[in-house]
């Protein structure tokens, strides 16, 4: 890929962040995403501190819309919302109208007609957050939709691995398990690929989606060979139902080949940082003292910075809204 | 027929079977009585043709509605109609009221469900509804997974002289796919299936065709193994055809690109060399047809998440100025392009039309081949504007649509 990291020359002029929506990581530039990392950083300091309060978003209603069951996501949007001073309302698929056969765009026109000043949007199927963005007047964030992309999650697992490697440009990262199934894998390959590390992919060729080579990726089948010599091992969840689809076919031996446990371990480099989006099937994907080492797993960290990410971008998002000067 | 029609189109382009001559047509009582030069009766009704192309009109094999502004709009005179309607075409009071719905200006040629409310269960009452006026039998949107009840389908159904139009997707290995297989697919998060569920499907309803030696009729082939292997079962005589909707021809799967659902169809849109495949095999003649698979959906089957939109695509009207770059492309000749759209179909439904020859019906159309215009989805006189061509600049007008002599258009 020959993008620039760094904004392009005569950037003077050039808009730091010019997208009104945040609805995946394909789209955005590196310097985009690196924008975004460094505004997230300012947060994480608030947030450690004892006063984890700021008033820039006060007055500005965040509806969080979620149609498919959350709580992990939910509540860090909610927590960065009402850190930034926001009004948050949380709207969960079992008390919407979207159970009384409501359709989508009707819902997105409901949610706009009460003047919402920022949607977060979680969906079970891929492209309806774009759906839902193209019918409302305020900013849309995409909080994961189906298969397709979760971009605050790779963005704070951007901000993890540059906090604790010091960058990410030149790491070699494994992406593994269930990627074909994964949002979370899709937003992170695009997100690692376009800062420059060399992203593997390691899963049994039942949970590799066709042609993944084609997004930059090296493809592994072999859980020893993907995880040789990699800087980083991010694991994936396996939903329990694919054990009835014929993707794998025990917990036992799923673990078995492609369980991260301190051997396997072994085999990525010595300093190799482990990362789980959560919530995380101990005895799976993850062995429990791989997931419990502090020196090694930076999954509460993970969501530390998730918290971060999302005040960074709500933040960003709503600067034109808020009248914020130069947006 | 009640109302017979006298006609004189002339100074136009005449397409027949051997080529294009100079000239016009004579109808007389709703028939073609002359070609080319002629001494034009008294008092008979004339249009100038003005150069324009005279074509025989399209007969569009496995339309899924009946929607007569975007036929005639397009040229269709004949269209051979899907049984997948509200109800399922499978009875012989559906079968009457389907094939009586078009006329006078559109006729509708109803296919048969082959099962008993297209569930891929039970054998419908096909000889009655042949007899009824179903010109073949069809399965509908889906494959029928039973080898069984399919082999014994084709038996019954060969039997009775109808042909048997069928959807070439293994459900077994196609799931609840809504793409091909491939990087499309994978960025958007859309779940696929490997491009051989076609060649699977067409592999087995070859076999079956070889042990009954049934006629059939793939509604679309769209990839090049099962292209491959309907080319040999040509070169080996069996009795089969297949057609192709310009959306396979001229689209890959990166149309879908931003979920965009007027893209999603059944079979879904392959990949770029599987659509160079399509084209060469119209070339070679392995394609017989084109149709349009008109299938209009409105919002509320369109406008959501791209899995859940409907399948299909509003095509009626696009379908010979997309076509006919065919010609312009140098892939097959004018005459080719006119057997495509209406004479082979008419030889494989046994229905009338399809050719400009004296004795024969007067469904014509004139055509600018070269007149200029832009696909507009909201433009279309379809009932919904569901094309994956918005936007998209095209040559090709139906001036004129005559049906037996009535000028409809």
């Amino acid at each position: 890929m020959s993008m620039s990291l760094s904004p392009p020359e005569n950037s003077r002029d050039v808009h730091p962040f010019p997208h009104r929506h945040l609805l995946g990581i394909a789209g955005l530039q590196p310097h985009e995403i690196l924008f975004l990392l460094d505004e997230a950083e300012q947060w994480v300091t608030l947030n450690r501190g004892t006063a984890k309060h700021d008033d820039g978003l006060a007055g500005l209603t965040l509806i969080n819309a979620f149609f498919e069951n959350s709580t992990r996501t939910l509540l860090s949007f909610e927590i960065a919302g009402k850190r930034l001073g926001a009004d948050v309302v949380n709207m969960a698929v079992a008390q919407s109208s979207v159970k009384k056969g409501e359709t989508l765009i009707d819902t997105a026109i409901t949610l706009n007609a009460m003047h919402a000043d920022m949607i977060c949007i979680r969906h079970e199927a891929s492209g309806a957050v774009q759906l839902i963005a193209d019918k409302v007047d305020c900013p849309v964030l995409n909080a994961g939709d189906g298969r397709h992309e979760h971009p605050t999650q790779a963005l704070l697992d951007a901000l993890t691995i540059r906090r604790r490697k010091g960058r990410i440009a030149g790491l070699t990262v494994a992406i593994c398990g269930d990627v074909l199934h994964s949002r979370v894998a899709r937003s992170n390959i695009l997100a690692l690929t376009a800062l420059g590390a060399e992203v593997r992919v390691v899963a049994p060729p039942t949970l590799l989606p066709a042609a993944i080579e084609r997004m930059g990726v090296t493809r592994f089948t072999d859980f020893d060979a993907g995880l040789d010599g990699a800087d980083v091992v991010m694991m994936l969840r396996l939903q329990r139902e694919r054990m009835e689809g014929g993707f794998v076919p025990s917990p036992r031996e799923y673990h078995a080949l492609f369980g991260l446990t301190p051997e396997r371990l072994a085999k990525a480099a010595p300093d190799a940082l482990v990362m789980h989006p959560g919530p995380m099937n101990r005895g799976i994907e993850i062995a429990s003292s791989v997931a419990d080492d502090l020196s090694r797993s930076a999954i509460t960290e993970q969501v530390e910075m998730g918290v971060a990410v999302r005040m960074a971008c709500l933040d960003v998002l709503t600067r034109a809204r808020r009248g914020v000067a130069g947006w | 027929m009640t109302t017979l029609h006298d006609l004189a189109v002339l100074n136009g382009r005449v397409v027949g079977a051997n080529g294009v001559t100079e000239g016009g047509v004579l109808v007389c009582g709703g028939r073609i009585a002359a070609i080319g030069r002629f001494d034009v009766p008294e008092g008979i009704e004339r249009i100038d043709a003005r150069g324009a192309l005279i074509a025989p009109g399209l007969i569009d094999v496995g339309a899924f509605a009946i929607d007569l502004p975007a036929f005639v709009a397009g040229g269709i005179t004949r269209a051979v109609l899907m049984p997948d309607q509200a109800q399922a075409l499978d009875t012989v009071a559906l079968v009457q009221r389907a094939a009586a719905a078009g006329k006078p200006d559109v006729w509708v040629h109803p296919l048969a469900a082959a099962t008993r409310a297209l569930a891929g269960q039970e054998l419908a009452e096909i000889g009655l509804m042949g007899q009824a006026g179903a010109c073949g039998i069809a399965t509908g949107r889906g494959w029928i997974g039973s080898t069984g009840l399919m082999y014994r389908l084709l038996g019954y159904a060969g039997a009775l002289g109808l042909r048997t139009v069928t959807h070439a997707e293994d459900s077994a290995l196609a799931g609840h796919a809504v793409m091909t297989d491939g990087e499309t697919a994978t960025r958007l998060g859309l779940s696929s299936a490997p491009v051989e569920v076609e060649a699977l499907a067409v592999a087995r309803d070859l076999l079956l065709v070889e042990a009954t030696v049934a006629p059939v009729h793939f509604r679309q082939v769209t990839t090049a193994r099962a292209l491959d292997l309907v080319r040999a079962a040509k070169a080996r005589g069996l009795p089969v055809s297949c057609g192709i909707t310009p959306a396979h021809l001229f689209l890959a799967d990166h149309a879908v690109t931003g979920f965009r659902t007027f893209a999603r169809l059944s079979p879904p849109l392959r990949d770029e060399a599987d659509r160079r495949a399509c084209l060469a095999a119209v070339a070679d003649g392995t394609i017989d047809l084109i149709c349009s698979g008109h299938d209009p959906h409105g919002a509320e089957a369109k406008r959501l998440p791209f899995a859940d939109a409907e399948p299909g695509m509003a095509g009626a009207e696009t379908l010979l100025a997309l076509s006919l770059s065919l010609v312009r492309d140098g892939v097959i000749g004018i005459e080719r392009l006119f057997a495509m759209l209406a004479g082979t179909p008419a030889r494989l439904f046994n229905l009338p039309g399809g050719a400009i020859a004296e004795g024969a019906e007067a469904d014509l159309i004139l055509v600018d081949p070269d007149a200029p215009w832009r696909i507009e989805s909201d433009a279309l006189a379809a009932s919904a504007g569901n094309t994956p061509f918005d936007g998209l600049p095209v040559q090709g007008r139906v001036l004129r649509t005559i049906k037996g002599g009535k000028v409809v258009r």
